[in-house]
């Protein structure tokens, strides 16, 4: 048993969350102006969550390392979000959204989060209808609804090909209301650079200006870090260039423990890389695969023949011949999976050999051109932008590519980490998805965690926790911000021979190669020596140009790829400690005769948490039991 | 293909800025504009020189982090396209592209190719939202909208905030901008409560920022990358004067 309690509510599951709110204290609303919230990032999570605890009364202070908190991440996701409305009236339920999310993560997520998470996502349509989303709508003017992998039910929310844009525009314009009312202050263009512990208990942050290069310090009585995923330990992935880790791995070094590093989703519908100077990928929404049939021919000759030229008989749609059941839309493990296995054989498709079709011809002919525009345009526009193909009469060619990342920093039921008084919220927390996570349930869990139990747990904290007053002079906000401060300098001062980019780069090659969509013991080993010596050779010979006081970009970039090659240790580590496989976690050693994941429940069923030590010594593991009392785990088909 | 680069160099918001030449002699056509300009930075920082700042963030489109003006057309030559997603395909061997940052007076340059579009925040927070607290909304199929209406509201919510329309308007104007997000909220029964007092506090907050009027040039509807209709304007125009005539 782990020292680290969770603090889940006792009872019945369908009444936890209830009890806790019924339980918790509370701060009366005179106290609330006294006392400041931290919130760094303004995603989903974050900017969902300074609107919510300024309008109960708390100062908010909002960052974020873009020039406005609308371009946070969560803009570009797609697809849709999952609620269990059962506005489709096919069965939907509370209970059923839970048990989909709990075995589409391959039972290795907290049962209680996820209910809570599956409670909570019917409020979340209603609060985003009233503040304007313009959802997709039926004739009749009620909400449209699709379905998405992992789910036999359509329960996927959606505005066009960009329900993640207008899911934040709306908490953009919640939170530029409280902006307006003067409840919170909003830094935008700040980067935080380390949190400031004083006492045990999170009590600030220390941030650079990104414009003057100017550090300043911030305090408060609690902190959430609502920084998203760390997807771009692996140079390519589908983030956005700036997302990173820095936040969270400077609250690990702060003593909160990091939760199921190794657990990163590899998404299998997008855009292959076409070269080496390729800066970033683009994701092709997961909703295509309602429409679009998946693909590779059966013959290895076939495979540079133009695709319109491959006669029915010598295709071989293997999701639909291996999961009939489900076909193309098995979860995202799944299908990525089975694209390599194809691309393994030999029978990959395009210049590289490195991707497989996506196929509309058959929805083109029963629902009609116009139909296909309609739910999926952008998609088709942005992909035939990029590759200068037309997937109105060519099939897609897509590969997997690292999206997101469902480990992230641990938490308790309140969200709270290992430092009292921290809090992560959405991606940058590893509570609900286990290790998978479904579709259209990443945008679900950042507005659940930000507009609806945050504020109620955060208030709780606070109403239970004496706090000392402090301010921004107390001798640890000296300490963080010489720390922060010398580390800035030292990257300018190496002045080596190597670019930021190159190191980088490298980097995701051995993440890719080793701690990617399969994993061995002897691949493992091998990538934490060689993440070592390259992270020794980055601070010897890195070279960053330009200055401190400035804007400065590269800079930006080296601190954060300095984290990466960290962070990237600590995966490979998790990796190689979890020997059984388990949603995107593939351990090559351990798989059924017909190559699905092979989970080992006896000795595994836990989150593995990770506790920093020092930076030349090997980090604890800790581990939390995950216990099943209301999913009967089995291994998960989709046969 | 070799492609010969004039671009923008300016050290910080009061320094003087001048165009710099620089000739890349490797571009690849798949690769995207903001590809070209990282093989750029790579060797400038190879060189020991500083390399060019530029925003830029998801290179999908979405996020409205990126925009420079190429060749006098802000996102350059290709319609309803962003810079990042703009491919070097459109160009060919030997080509010039001239590269500036947005220029108007309500978005001071930063640093190179980086402006501060802080005003459009601003005129977000001056009324740009339905006021619904956390957990006080009624059920999402309390209120139907029609299709054609919740369509249309969604032409208009699809706004990335880029700043295009100021910089390719002869006048600096942000009215594309800004009646973008006071047309869809005016089309959703939604918004129907703060109406008029929304579009007033946003138009007048975006002649306090510097912006310009609008004398329907019509650039920005077509360097918008989102394809955000001018008529959004001419509904802005109409809420504003009813709002005025009426009464907030």
């Amino acid at each position: 048993m782990s020292k680290f309690d969770a603090r889940i509510p006792a009872g019945p599951i369908s009444e936890k969350w209830t009890r806790f709110k019924q339980n918790m204290k509370l701060v009366n609303p005179a106290n609330k102006r006294k006392h400041t919230i931290i919130v760094v990032g303004t995603g989903l999570a974050g900017a969902a969550a300074a609107a919510s605890l300024a309008e109960l009364g708390y100062n908010v202070k909002a960052f974020c390392i873009q020039d406005s908190a609308r371009r946070a991440h969560s803009i570009a996701a797609q697809g849709g979000i999952n609620a269990a409305k059962n506005y489709a009236g096919d069965g939907d339920s509370i209970y059923r959204l839970f048990y989909d999310t709990v075995k589409g993560g391959d039972y290795r997520a907290r049962e209680a989060n996820v209910y809570r998470l599956a409670e909570t996502s019917v409020d979340i349509i209603d609060q985003c209808v009233a503040q304007g989303v313009p959802f997709a709508r039926e004739y009749g003017g009620l909400l449209d609804n699709r379905s998405f992998g992992g789910a036999q039910l359509s329960r996927t929310f959606y505005a066009r090909g960009q329900t993640g844009q207008q899911l934040l525009l709306g908490a953009y314009g919640a939170l530029n209301k409280t902006i307006n009312a003067g409840q919170v202050q909003m830094y935008a263009r700040h980067e935080i650079l380390d949190v400031v512990v004083i006492d045990g208990k999170a009590r600030g942050i220390i941030c650079r200006n990104l414009v003057t290069g100017e550090y300043e310090r911030h305090s408060g009585s609690a902190v959430l870090l609502c920084t998203g995923g760390y997807g771009n330990v692996f140079y390519l992935s589908t983030n956005a260039k700036n997302s990173n880790v820095t936040a969270a791995w400077k609250a690990y070094k702060k003593g909160a423990l990091f939760g199921n590093p190794c657990f990163t989703q590899i998404h299998p519908t997008c855009i292959p890389v076409s070269g080496d100077y390729q800066s970033k990928l683009t994701l092709m929404s997961e909703s295509l695969r309602n429409d679009g049939r998946v693909w590779v021919p059966k013959k290895k000759e076939d495979c540079q023949k133009h695709p319109n030229q491959i006669s029915e008989e010598d295709r071989d749609y293997f999701l639909e011949r291996r999961y009939p059941s489900f076909g193309n839309l098995v979860p995202r493990d799944v299908a990525s999976r089975n694209a390599k296995y194809v691309c393994d054989e030999g029978r990959g498709v395009g210049e590289t050999g490195l991707a497989v079709y996506l196929d509309f011809a058959d929805s083109i002919k029963r629902l009609g051109k116009h139909t296909i525009e309609e739910r999926y345009g952008n998609l088709f526009e942005m992909y035939e932008r990029i590759t200068g193909e037309n997937p109105y009469e060519v099939p897609m060619r897509i590969y997997p590519a690292v999206h997101y990342t469902m480990g992230g920093l641990w938490v308790d039921y309140s969200l709270m980490t290992t430092v009292p008084g921290l809090f992560a919220l959405g991606e940058a927390n590893f509570s609900d998805h286990g290790a998978n996570r479904l579709g259209a349930s990443a945008l679900m869990q950042g507005l659940a965690d930000g507009y609806f139990v945050a504020p109620y747990t955060v208030t709780d904290y606070i109403a239970s926790n004496p706090l000392e007053t402090i301010n921004e002079s107390h001798p640890a906000f000296d300490e963080a911000e010489k720390e922060s401060s010398e580390r800035i300098q030292k990257l300018l001062n190496i002045k080596g021979k190597k670019t930021v980019l190159e190191y980088h780069r490298e980097l995701g090659k051995i993440m890719w190669d080793q701690v990617g969509m399969s994993r061995n013991k002897v691949g493992l080993e091998q990538a934490i020596k060689d993440i070592q010596a390259l992270r020794e050779d980055f601070w010897k010979n890195v070279y960053v140009p330009g200055e401190a006081n400035t804007m400065n970009k590269s800079l930006e970039f080296a601190n954060r790829v300095a984290d990466f090659l960290e962070l990237g240790e600590l995966m490979a580590r998790d990796a190689l400690y979890r020997e059984e496989s388990c949603g995107g976690h593939f351990r090559e050693e351990y798989q059924t005769e017909d190559g699905e994941a092979l989970r080992n429940d006896e000795d595994y069923a836990y989150v593995s948490m990770w506790e920093y030590k020092g930076d030349h010594v090997e980090p604890d593991l800790h581990k939390e039991s995950l216990v099943f009392e209301n999913v009967k785990l089995t291994q998960r088909s989709y046969k | 293909m070799t492609i010969h680069l004039r671009v923008w160099r300016q050290s910080g918001p009061n320094a003087k800025g001048n165009f710099e030449q620089y000739t890349l002699d490797t571009v690849n056509p798949h690769m995207s504009f903001l590809e070209m300009l990282d093989v750029l930075n790579e060797r400038l920082t190879k060189e020991g020189q500083v390399p060019v700042e530029f925003d830029h963030d998801c290179r999908e489109g979405i996020c409205g982090s990126c925009g420079v003006v190429i060749n006098g057309t802000a996102h350059g030559p290709q319609q309803r396209t962003a810079s990042c997603q703009l491919h070097m395909r459109h160009y060919k061997d030997g080509d010039a592209i001239t590269i500036e940052p947005w220029r108007a007076k309500a978005f001071p340059i930063v640093r190179d190719l980086v402006v501060d579009r802080t005003a459009f925040d601003r005129i977000q927070e001056a009324g740009g939202y339905v006021s619904v607290k956390t957990g006080s909304a009624p059920d999402a199929h309390a209120v139907p909208i029609g299709k054609e209406v919740a369509d249309e509201a969604f032409d208009y919510a699809a706004c990335i905030g880029c700043g295009a329309c100021v910089a390719a308007c002869p006048n600096a104007s942000a009215s594309l901008f800004t009646a973008a997000k006071i047309s869809q909220l005016a089309l959703l029964p939604q918004g129907q409560p703060e109406r008029k007092r929304r579009v007033v506090a946003m138009v007048d907050q975006m002649k306090v920022e510097g912006f310009g009027d609008c004398s329907n040039h019509g650039e920005c509807e077509a360097v918008c990358p989102k394809g955000i209709s001018i008529a959004g304007i001419a509904k802005m125009r109409r809420e504003y004067f009813k709002a005025i005539l009426t009464g907030k």
